[in-house]
């Protein structure tokens, strides 16, 4: 396995890598999430209790489930940067951080949706949604932090830090429903037992959940691209890949 | 020397240093007092509305006056250039800087358990409540200062660092203060508390075991 990672500590070849899986990640996050959105808004069956507001659960359990995935991916990136000390696990941080955050936002927005012709209020102090609130604050700090150093190394270690302290953040939001008698529902799927949903309505809720995965990773991707090319940006390789970006634009727009 | 007597003598420094500096560990302390006068007079002297608010009032204060010592815990130590050769020492770091902790939790920490009957007077909280006020403070007030040291060890190069510190750290002390209080609570209205203590000792436990590793690597990070 290491002889098959260690070429990628080399910021060209993750870019090579990054720039040959992205429009693989682009195109199959286009085609399961409009599968997962049109199956799951227009054609899922109505819930007999919540009729069509339930649908938003289309949305809401994948967007809250990969915030989560986003921050474990967050420090597990931090944990390589501090151990082996790759630079280009560093660059990951800032590349994860703000479509982590963009996915707790949706989470909890989704939520307050949700929430109010359900609970009849937008929100309440209950344990899950305020460990998810948690979360949102922890990305900012995370970001904040890597942004508050003058050198980008000593920042990305600093952020790896506090990642990696926040990590035990998740396993509060996800006991939350169990270990609180709280007004938030519980798990949906869950590995081990039968989904307490019906299978008409779980299918388009997997392809959500796939569209969601792929969406997080393309987005992400995307920005680690951006990284890579801001850090490298003094090297021949990125200059090289900077105008043959420009020559392209130039003959398209021609 | 060994690790034992480098952890003692880096502690009495520290203790030696705040009795020479008496204004540094009291000033925190002061504030918290001003912050509790302040909500009598903000939402009125009536006991019942004090007493219901008086375990969340006290325990934000003292978030907050965490927050004012954090400041003190690494800096003076970094800018002398001490912290730079305790990293050199073939002790291990993150024993050493748990005598950093100890002592924040002595001079800001241990003062908060002492004041709280008295807190609590001010806020006309049940008489039933003060054993659970200040053993939720006992209890909980190690966690708060083995995560102030991790924040002081993250944001020691930055010249203006409280703010950063703050966005950091609060998000990290809301489940203190949410079992916490509730436990204040619960013994305000006569009910069994052994739970929500019981929680914060193993957050307390937690903490104070694995924030050394995290305040060393912070550390290290800082000094290079």
């Amino acid at each position: 396995m290491w002889r098959w990672l260690h070429p990628y500590a080399k910021p060209e070849a993750t870019y090579r890598l990054v720039d040959k899986l992205l429009p693989w990640f682009a195109g199959l996050t286009l085609i399961s999430l409009l599968v997962g959105m049109v199956w799951g808004l227009a054609f899922a069956p109505a819930d007999y209790q919540q009729g069509d507001s339930y649908r938003i659960i289309y949305i809401h359990v994948p967007a809250a489930i990969f915030s989560m995935g986003a921050y474990f991916g967050m420090a597990i990136c931090g944990a390589i940067a501090l151990i082996w000390q790759i630079k280009t696990a560093e660059w990951a941080l800032p590349a994860i951080a703000p479509v982590g955050a963009a996915m707790t936002a949706i989470a909890l927005f989704t939520g307050a949706i949700w929430g109010k012709p359900m609970w009849g209020t937008w929100w309440v102090w209950d344990a899950r949604l305020t460990s998810e609130l948690i979360l949102l604050f922890l990305y900012i700090g995370v970001m904040a932090l890597y942004a508050a150093f003058d050198d980008a190394r000593t920042g990305a270690k600093a952020a790896s830090i506090l990642a990696i302290v926040g990590v035990v953040n998740l396993p509060i939001i996800h006991y939350s429903v169990e270990w609180w008698n709280t007004l938030h529902q519980g798990a949906t799927i869950t590995k081990f037992e039968r989904p307490s949903i019906a299978t008409s309505m779980l299918w388009p809720l997997l392809i959500s959940l796939l569209g969601f995965m792929l969406l997080t990773a393309t987005l992400v991707l995307m920005r680690y691209k951006n990284q890579l090319l801001k850090h490298e940006l003094n090297r021949p390789w990125a200059q090289a890949e900077l105008a043959l970006d420009s020559r392209e634009s130039a003959e398209e727009t021609r | 020397m060994t690790a034992v007597q480098l952890w003692r003598s880096v502690l009495s420094k520290d203790l030696r240093l705040a009795a020479r500096r008496r204004s540094d560990a009291i000033n925190p302390l002061v504030f918290l007092l001003m912050v509790i006068t302040l909500f009598p007079l903000g939402v009125g002297p009536g006991p019942d509305i004090l007493a219901r608010i008086a375990p969340g009032i006290i325990w934000v204060a003292a978030l907050l006056a965490t927050l004012l010592g954090v400041d003190r815990i690494f800096k003076d130590d970094y800018a002398d250039g001490s912290l730079e050769q305790l990293c050199l020492l073939p002790q291990p770091l993150a024993f050493t800087v748990s005598a950093k902790m100890v002592s924040h939790w002595l001079l800001s920490g241990l003062p908060l358990v002492i004041l709280s009957p008295l807190l609590a007077l001010l806020l006309s909280l049940p008489t039933s409540a003060y054993g659970a006020l200040s053993l939720s403070l006992l209890l909980g007030t190690p966690a708060l200062s083995a995560l102030a040291a991790i924040g002081a060890s993250l944001t020691l190069p930055l010249q203006r660092g409280s703010a950063l510190v703050s966005l950091i750290l609060l998000p990290l002390f809301i489940p203190l203060l949410i079992f916490a209080t509730s436990a204040v609570e619960s013994a305000g209205m006569g009910m069994a508390v052994h739970g929500q203590l019981a929680i914060l000792a193993a957050i307390s436990v937690l903490t104070v075991t694995l924030a050394p590793l995290a305040v060393a690597a912070g550390v290290r990070m800082s000094v290079n």
